[in-house]
């Protein structure tokens, strides 16, 4: 890995195409549960770091919510330097290997990569995973530099994405952090939720053992709101953050939707992927074997479903989604691994109720068919029903995947943190609530949304939770007025 | 870890186990549950938290081997340890000083259940009527507790062989027929019995609050597996209960849900009995 090679000209840059992420075979792969995407070698890693331009005013950082120095890691992957590559990326982020993954990059950095304006742009996120793992995998991992202790204590609540990162960033500052989970493992949705074929749980927890390495705290099976409240942890910490995540599934509301055989997507995947019903009866706990599965929703959580029901048997397995393919929020890599793998997708059709056989099992869906109308309030063209349209989908089960709303456990616990109509978190862009000392990120704030998104908002809450201890104790004016008390 | 501290047999294939869990008996109350989860490969299951020592850090478990988890719970020793205990989970039943009698009615091991429950009414000032079945005298817990913290207890066995020859239903029909003056029922055990005592009080308007017990995974609101239409609303158990109104309780969705996995309960235990039966062998 010595020698510097000679320094290759834009034209040169942008001549190199952009490398494919291999894939398992789709045929192999359905009936493994091991990771899809195979991850790239020394070699294919630092040609596509190649194609980085260097620019001097990088585009990709500026929508990089983790404030990654992506020509900066990109650059020592291009050298060979894999394990500094890996330093940089973990200077800013507590998930690099994680992110490398699930990150929808072709809505951040990638979307601004000048070379994406001509040509295809970087594979950020395929070099991002690919010096992380160098690096997890390595003896000696490359660990950030720690501040000297600053003898304040804080509690990071939720151990996913939004708190990991909080945690992460809060010790490298010489804070002193316990992070609490409600659940026996760590690593919120990255474990009970993300499939071991799309985010093996192996790298999930490797990246947890370094902010343990760090200094971070992880106690487990403790919930927030029962096991203790927020006012009661206040009184042991200087500083609380929120990041319990969205955690209630939500269901259409629809009769017959509690046969059985009709799962919410977070049971359905938290059985198989944090209690690994896919090995049962190895492991204990029972998840429905469905022959023909509908998922109903467009996201990345159903396509995440889907494939899951096609790896445990099933001999069909398909989306019904009440937009178009155009309007489904799923990635699109998502989705085509989805079709790759046999995946049938129903478009403009809508559950209108399930129907159970005489032992109280669905046995079929009846659903009408939707036209798009005029634009909602989501940008997105409304779907209408088609009178007279109804159809019966013949399923043995079906997930519900059509999002999350707030767990109350937390807020209806914790005085003075206040809700809005919709049991989120009210805080200002920093993570601060209507309460002093009281910081909340990720998903309890904003509703459902990404990992990315959770990252970015645990990172600006991290920097106001350290300017608070470092002496700035005042609370905003606004953080009380943004309440609805106000 | 969790170290069980002591372990009896109260009848054939029902246990009564003190687990050291400091974090569960500091805050729990009457009515709330735990999950818990015995090792690596383990499922979580919920059991009610019968009682707490807060000083010593420990909590009381009963449960019946029903399953491949609770037929491994119950070859654990004193001295050995559970993997998970987490708590407490649910909301605490709602105690309050009434103008009348609290009955708990109990079935098998749901006794031990409704005990907290029966105990916490007591220590508000209530008179409280504990009405306890079992099939046959032998198969009868936790009497002596009852005695304890209830003005009265009356048994029902299928058999006749103690108490009343009949089922519950059949003590708390004498209770209302001599007059007692009934202000709130708590059953506590098999959902057919909470189903009878609940359709039983219904006409009568005597207020009925039933403990679910049903299938769940996380325990904590985020999956929905506990479901049940409470008044024609979807509820979660774990989260939002575990008492509800058992006039409104939708019985028979209830009952059917909680047979969802009847078939690979009997796999799980099946593929226990073939691979770990010998004891620790799970381990």
């Amino acid at each position: 890995m010595s020698g510097r090679k000679k320094e290759l000209t834009v034209a040169q840059r942008c001549a190199i195409p952009r490398h494919p992420m291999p894939h398992q075979d789709p045929a192999e792969r359905i009936r493994n549960f091991d990771e899809v995407a195979l991850g790239w070698d020394a070699d294919v890693a630092m040609e596509e770091a190649e194609r980085c331009l260097r620019c001097k005013n990088p585009q990709c950082v500026t929508n990089c919510p983790a404030e990654i120095d992506i020509p900066g890691f990109i650059g020592k992957i291009a050298e060979g330097e894999f394990l500094e590559a890996a330093r940089i990326l973990r200077s800013s982020s507590a998930l690099p290997a994680v992110c490398g993954r699930v990150c929808p990059q072709e809505t951040q950095c990638e979307l601004t990569c000048v070379l994406g304006k001509k040509y295809k742009p970087v594979a950020i996120g395929r070099l991002e995973r690919f010096a992380s793992d160098y690096a997890l995998f390595q003896e000696e991992l490359p660990l950030p530099v720690i501040a000297p202790p600053t003898g304040r204590k804080v509690a990071v609540v939720g151990a996913g994405p939004a708190g990991i990162t909080v945690a992460g960033d809060l010790v490298k500052l010489g804070h002193d952090v316990t992070l609490f989970e409600a659940l026996h493992q760590p690593g919120g949705v990255l474990v009970y939720g993300i499939p071991e074929f799309r985010l093996p749980k192996e790298i999930v927890r490797l990246e947890l053992d370094v902010i343990q390495k760090l200094g971070v705290k992880l106690v487990t099976n403790f919930v927030v709101g029962r096991t203790a409240t927020v006012d009661e942890l206040l009184e042991e910490f200087d500083a609380v953050f929120l990041g319990n995540g969205a955690g209630a599934p939500s269901f259409l509301n629809i009769p017959g939707e509690n046969l059985n055989g009709v799962y919410s997507a977070s049971e359905y995947l938290t059985r198989c992927n944090l209690m690994k019903a896919y090995l049962f009866p190895e492991y204990t706990t029972p998840v429905a074997h469905g022959r023909k599965v509908a998922v109903l929703g467009g996201g990345n959580v159903a396509m995440d479903a889907v494939r899951m029901a096609l790896r445990l048997g099933a001999d069909e397995a398909a989306i019904l989604y009440r937009r178009s393919r155009a309007e489904m929020p799923a990635r699109v890599e998502e989705v085509e691994n989805a079709e790759e793998e046999g995946v049938k997708f129903n478009f403009l059709v809508n559950p209108v109720r399930f129907i159970g056989n005489e032992l109280g099992w669905v046995k079929g869906i009846e659903c009408i068919r939707m036209e798009l109308g005029e634009p909602d309030a989501s940008g997105r063209r409304r779907p209408i029903p088609v009178k007279g349209s109804e159809f019966v989908v013949e399923v043995d089960m079906a997930v519900v995947a059509i999002g999350q709303s707030a767990n109350p456990i937390v807020a209806s616990t914790a005085t003075g943190v206040e809700t809005n109509e919709r049991g989120y978190f009210i805080a200002d862009d920093d993570g601060r609530t209507t309460k002093p000392g009281v910081f909340a990120g990720g998903d309890i704030v904003t509703g459902a949304a990404t990992v990315i998104l959770a990252i970015g908002a645990g990172k600006k809450a991290a920097r106001a939770i350290h300017d608070y201890l470092s002496g700035n104790a005042d609370w905003p004016e606004h953080c009380y007025r943004q309440g609805r008390g106000n | 870890m969790h170290t069980i501290l002591k372990k009896e047999m109260l009848i054939e294939r029902t246990w009564h186990m003190t687990v050291h869990a400091p974090l569960v008996a500091r805050k729990c109350r009457a009515g709330q549950f735990l999950m818990l989860r015995i090792h690596e490969r383990g499922e979580r299951i919920p059991l009610t938290i019968a009682d707490w020592d807060r000083e010593a850090g420990t909590i009381d478990i009963y449960f019946q081997e029903i399953g491949a988890t609770t037929e491994l719970l119950a070859t654990l020793g004193e001295g050995e340890a559970i993997l998970d205990v987490v708590g407490p989970l649910g909301n605490p039943t709602h105690v309050e000083r009434l103008d009348g009698s609290f009955v708990m009615v109990g079935g098998g091991f749901g006794i031990a259940a409704g005990y907290p429950v029966a105990r916490a009414f007591k220590e508000a000032g209530n008179r409280v009527i504990a009405v306890l079945g079992a099939k046959t005298k032998g198969l009868l817990i936790c009497e002596d507790m009852l005695k304890g913290v209830c003005d009265e207890v009356l048994v029902a066995t299928n058999d006749g062989s103690y108490g009343v020859q009949g089922l519950v239903s059949d003590v708390l029909q004498g209770l209302l027929d001599r007059g007692e003056d009934i202000r709130l029922v708590f059953p506590v055990g098999p959902p057919i019995m909470m189903k009878v005592i609940s359709q039983m009080t219904l006409p009568l308007k005597i207020r009925t609050v039933v403990s679910l017990n049903s299938v769940m995974v996380d325990g904590t609101g985020m999956c929905g597996s506990c479901r049940v239409t409470v008044a024609g609303k979807t509820r979660f158990v774990c989260s939002e209960g575990i008492d509800f109104d058992g006039h409104e309780v939708d019985w028979d969705e209830m009952m059917s849900r909680q047979k969802m996995y009847s078939r690979q309960e009997q796999e799980a235990l099946d593929y226990y009995h073939e691979h770990c039966a010998c004891h620790g062998g799970a381990r």
